[in-house]
């Protein structure tokens, strides 16, 4: 087969990684839904940066502090038009998702009481279900879960049966970290709507592959890390409606979120900066700026196409390995691909694909639940990105052949 | 023979290999000969903690040595922990605590010592010195 959707030759020269070898091996690396890798376009940015202009933002009188304020500010709405939210201060820089995640939970403690539920989905990665236990223990709020089907869907009938007027607040990630399915966000943040609940959807494994529009989605809040979509590591964003940002207290005391300061009170400062206490990844968040540009430049639909192509190409060969079982068959689905193999533990096959210079991800993908569900150790995860070659899968499957025939 | 001497064994053994493929194929029958554990002790108490596969040792008295069972859910892992029980079952405690692990390295199995792979060797050769740390205890 033959993909044509993407110059995918001229599209991994941008990336000086994909040029090493792995114990003698040029690298096939498959775990993009941990960590992407970065273009040449988005490191000299950091390069540049420290080159050039690395100063505080937001409080220098200096040219260098301006420029460095000029550049970070310049990403933030690069994010907002990207993500198509509102307002540039709905856009909080994070460390990540998870920080985006325990920023909310953290607001929500004082909003909560007992009795109240939250509902979360089946499929959530630990980073989304432990800050809301967290938080139940805190105040009482009950935790509920929203069950899956055996494909790896959610039971969407169950979820509208589950909620009432106690729901206040329902999170679910928009694609499933371990299985790849695409969750039906719009029906899922509507019915919460309707009952009077808020909603945090977590797009840290949406936003690589699709373009998700907050105002059309109508989400209270949606988190995004940087290094899964060709950024750098430590830093992401949580949008939040407006409306809620300003009803949430603040998560972190400290400099930059402050309007003024004596020591009977200090009045917070607006948004953003009410959630920025702290200096930022400065560089990292201009960072995630140019890795949205890249995306944008080679254009989000035809990412998703070509990946579609591998996700597709990928799947017909991995099934045609006898004992192969891939977990996680929705029909809306992205390029991920959970498998084992019967009889094999999945860290075997993951060590030795590595020493043929193959890399996925081997465990539980920190959705322990899943794995509870389909009552598994874990699974073997390859993960594509639109940089991955037909090549390069058929190397998977070669090597993942040749793990069979050597531990069975 | 004494822990050194069964070390330098394996060292030959797999010296006898002059690629990972082979080292490995070696290593997954070791794993297949490892000395299984009472399936009664294949306990949480007796689980290793820090690796992405299970990994269950008992160890007893059988005199003043020590010797050791072990299991785990994934066949590379048993092919390890075999390597390191071969060398240290039916040896002194004493033995075992002061025992040198390099060997490890010398057989092309560096990329499993780093503390923190997953697999959790550098777990199991601690886990196994603890053993013999209480045993020794016991003895005096």
């Amino acid at each position: 087969m033959q993909a044509t959707t993407l110059d995918v030759t001229a599209i991994r020269k941008d990336f000086p990684i994909l040029q090493r070898k792995v114990n003698g091996y040029p690298l096939v690396y498959l775990d993009n839904a941990a960590t992407s890798q970065t273009p040449r376009q988005v490191i000299d940015v950091i390069v540049d940066y420290y080159s050039r202009y690395n100063a505080n933002i937001h409080r220098g009188v200096h040219a260098l502090s301006q420029e460095a304020t000029d550049a970070y500010e310049q990403a933030r709405e690069k994010i907002r038009s990207h993500f198509n939210a509102a307002h540039s201060h709905e856009i909080i820089f994070t460390s990540g998702t998870t920080e985006a995640i325990n920023l909310v939970a953290n607001g929500f403690s004082s909003l909560l009481a007992e009795g109240d539920e939250i509902l979360v989905s089946a499929m959530e990665h630990h980073s989304n279900i432990v800050p809301w236990q967290m938080l139940c223990e805190r105040n009482g709020a009950k935790l509920r879960v929203i069950p899956m089907n055996q494909q790896g869907e959610l039971e969407m009938d169950t979820y509208r049966e589950m909620l009432s007027g106690k729901t206040k607040l329902v999170f679910c990630n928009h694609i499933s970290n371990a299985l790849g399915t695409i969750n039906p966000v719009e029906e899922i943040i509507r019915l919460a709507h309707d009952s009077g609940a808020a909603v945090l959807i977590d797009g840290a494994q949406a936003a690589p592959h699709l373009k998700a529009d907050m105002q059309q989605l109508d989400v209270d809040f949606y988190t995004v890390s940087a290094h899964k979509l060709c950024g750098p590591t430590g830093v992401g964003m949580l949008y939040g409606k407006e409306e809620w940002l300003r009803k949430l207290p603040p998560y972190k005391g400290g400099g930059e979120m402050i309007a003024e300061v004596t020591f009977e009170k200090t009045t917070y400062a607006d948004l953003p900066h009410k959630f920025e206490a702290g200096t930022p990844n400065i560089a990292g968040g201009i960072a995630f700026g140019a890795a949205l540009d890249y995306l944008n430049a080679i254009g989000m639909e035809a990412i998703a196409r070509y990946e579609q192509e591998l996700l597709a190409y990928a799947t017909q060969k991995l099934q045609e390995i006898e004992g192969l079982r891939i977990y996680g068959t929705a029909a809306d689905k992205t390029s991920v691909i959970s498998f084992n193999i019967d009889g094999i533990h999945p860290y075997d096959i993951g060590t030795l694909l590595d020493k043929m210079g193959i890399a996925v991800r081997t465990g539980h993908h920190c959705a322990q639940p899943i794995m509870d569900f389909y009552q598994i150790p874990g699974t073997v995860r390859a993960s594509f990105c639109f940089y991955n070659s037909i090549e390069e899968i058929d190397r998977l499957v070669e090597g993942v052949k040749k793990a069979k025939d050597m531990l069975l | 023979m004494s822990i050194q001497e069964i070390q330098e064994e394996i060292v030959d053994e797999f010296s006898m290999f002059d690629d990972w493929m082979q080292r490995y194929e070696y290593m997954i029958e070791l794993g297949k000969s490892l000395p299984l554990i009472d399936e009664a002790y294949k306990t949480d108490d007796n689980l290793i903690k820090g690796c992405q596969s299970k990994v269950w040792v008992h160890a007893e008295l059988d005199g003043d040595k020590l010797v050791f069972t072990a299991d785990s859910d994934a066949i590379i892992t048993k092919g390890i922990i075999a390597i390191l029980i071969r060398a240290f079952s039916h040896q002194k405690p004493k033995d075992i605590i002061e025992a040198d692990t390099a060997y490890i390295d010398e057989i092309g199995l560096k990329e499993h010592l780093s503390p923190t792979r997953a697999n959790g060797l550098v777990s199991m050769i601690k886990q196994l010195k603890l053993y013999a740390v209480a045993y020794q205890t016991q003895l005096n």
